[in-house]
């Protein structure tokens, strides 16, 4: 008896260490794991290390589970307020010109000399489908193909075209505004692409003249 | 002789309008096909072998005596089993940085002098024609990376943190394309490696020779490729991130089959 007591007392102790240990040694790993990345990388280019320093929202989203539901809203609210609508309330381009952008997957590596805007593309066809004549894809994210059609968008002065063109507008602009951990890039609070071709993107996904809503 | 050469540039050029209807990837994989015999990664798989015999450098020796894990000359069985930890240099290594310890130490070369060179270029071409010889001599064997060492097993853990870490001006981790079932940039199948993608799938497919720009290509560049379009700063060659990120590849293709050196788009 006395020496059951002494052994569950003992194992206390161990499981309370152990619990110690554990959280210090996960520490002890973000520490680490900050000092290698410091370590590991250096400038080349454009690509600076401090692209590696995190903001909110990058950091809550670098683990395989989600965010708390009131993080991810923190992050979605504070993605909506950083987006800069048309002043001009010139929401469209030419999906002409969008077309080729949503082609270039250019742009921000260490390789690219410079990183304004108007070398970069908007990669759209890396992870979507688009226009139905362009086979080759990706998948990461939703096919776009009649993607304002779709959406009921038949005329883009009417009225009721204006919450999806609004609701495009800021998905361009800050994917995270509607989704914390959206795997699209922040086009327009990233400074990757300007007004002008954001428009371009527009219209080739709301214009019903564009091949997307062919 | 002259009519057979004609015939057959009619033929070729009444293929074109068939081959344009192709997607690339129907044609990737009959230019795989085309060359399944020969493999052009076999030319550097070769030099790799002469090299490792080769007494070269400063001190006029030959890397026979370069150990990989499995004892000193041991090149059978030590690619599916590395990163791993050598006491001798107190480092997790890959491939490609043990053979920098063993140049150094063995031939006399200047290690960071080999660590700086680029990719393609005077002895770092060495290094991958060496580390895609060491890869076929465990061909067709099954991964089995060590993970006894306690910095074997934090070396996982932070490669799974690396695999994970979102950041740059795409918000782009490993994950954002590696994480899900079934998905592809372009054409390009992605494969999953949160977990084991299986035979002669990711880890388990470098070093290749990569058809599109006719490179052979280690680890070290596969992974320094994907920082790049990451948008990631630069990594340095045998930096313990790409080490952290091959141990967490090979430790969860445990069990899959190398094909390596192998073909890749």
């Amino acid at each position: 008896m006395t020496n059951t007591k002494y052994i569950l007392a003992g194992l206390a102790v161990t499981a309370l260490a152990a619990g110690c240990a554990s959280s210090a040694s996960h520490q002890d790993l973000d520490a680490e794991f900050a000092a290698m990345m410091k370590s590991s990388f250096r400038d080349q280019g454009i690509a600076k290390t401090d692209r590696l320093n995190q903001d909110l929202g990058q950091a809550a989203c670098s683990s395989p589970t989600p965010p708390p539901a009131d993080v991810a809203k923190r992050i979605e609210a504070e993605s909506l307020a950083t987006i800069k609508w048309p002043g001009d309330g010139q929401y469209f381009g030419d999906w002409k010109a969008g077309e080729k952008l949503a082609q270039s997957g250019r742009g921000m590596t260490w390789k690219d000399k410079s990183a304004d805007t108007s070398g970069n593309g908007g990669q759209c066809y890396n992870c979507h489908q688009l226009d139905k004549k362009e086979i080759s894809f990706g998948t990461i994210g939703p096919s776009l193909y009649n993607y304002g059609k779709i959406r009921g968008v038949k005329d883009l002065a009417s009225p009721s075209s204006a919450p999806v063109i609004q609701y495009t507008w800021g998905k361009l602009w800050n994917s995270k505004a509607y989704a914390a951990c959206s795997n699209m890039p922040r086009f327009g609070h990233m400074k990757l692409l300007d007004d002008t071709q954001i428009r371009h993107l527009m219209a080739l996904l709301l214009d019903p003249q564009s091949p997307v809503n062919k | 002789m002259r009519k057979t050469t004609a015939l057959l540039a009619i033929g070729c050029l009444a293929a074109l309008p068939a081959m344009a209807q192709k997607t690339s990837t129907q044609s990737i994989e009959e230019y795989r096909a085309m060359l399944a015999d020969g493999n052009p990664a076999d030319l550097f798989d070769a030099k790799g072998e002469a090299l490792w015999r080769q007494k070269r450098g400063p001190k006029n020796a030959s890397l026979e005596n370069c150990d990989l894990g499995k004892g000193p000359g041991v090149a059978k069985g030590a690619w599916v089993e590395l990163p791993r930890y050598f006491a001798d240099t107190g480092r997790m290594q890959d491939v490609e940085s043990r053979l920098v310890t063993c140049m150094s130490t063995l031939q006399g070369f200047d290690a960071q002098a080999l660590a700086d060179t680029s990719y393609g270029k005077g002895e770092m071409a060495n290094i991958t024609a060496l580390a895609t010889w060491i890869s076929g001599q465990s061909q067709g064997m099954r991964f089995a990376l060590p993970q006894q060492h306690p910095m074997e097993r934090k070396f996982y853990a932070l490669g799974e943190k690396a695999f994970y870490y979102r950041a740059g001006p795409m918000d782009f981790s490993c994950a954002s394309c590696h994480g899900s079932e079934n998905k592809r940039i372009r054409l390009q199948d992605l494969p999953v490696l949160y977990k084991n993608p299986g035979d002669g799938v990711g880890i388990a497919a470098w070093p290749a020779y990569r058809v599109s720009n006719g490179q052979m290509w280690g680890m070290q560049l596969r992974l320094n490729d994907c920082l790049r379009l990451q948008r990631y700063p630069y990594p340095k060659f045998g930096s313990d991130v790409t080490t952290a990120l091959a141990v967490y590849m090979g430790v969860n293709s445990a069990g899959a089959k190398s094909v390596a050196p192998a073909l890749k788009r």
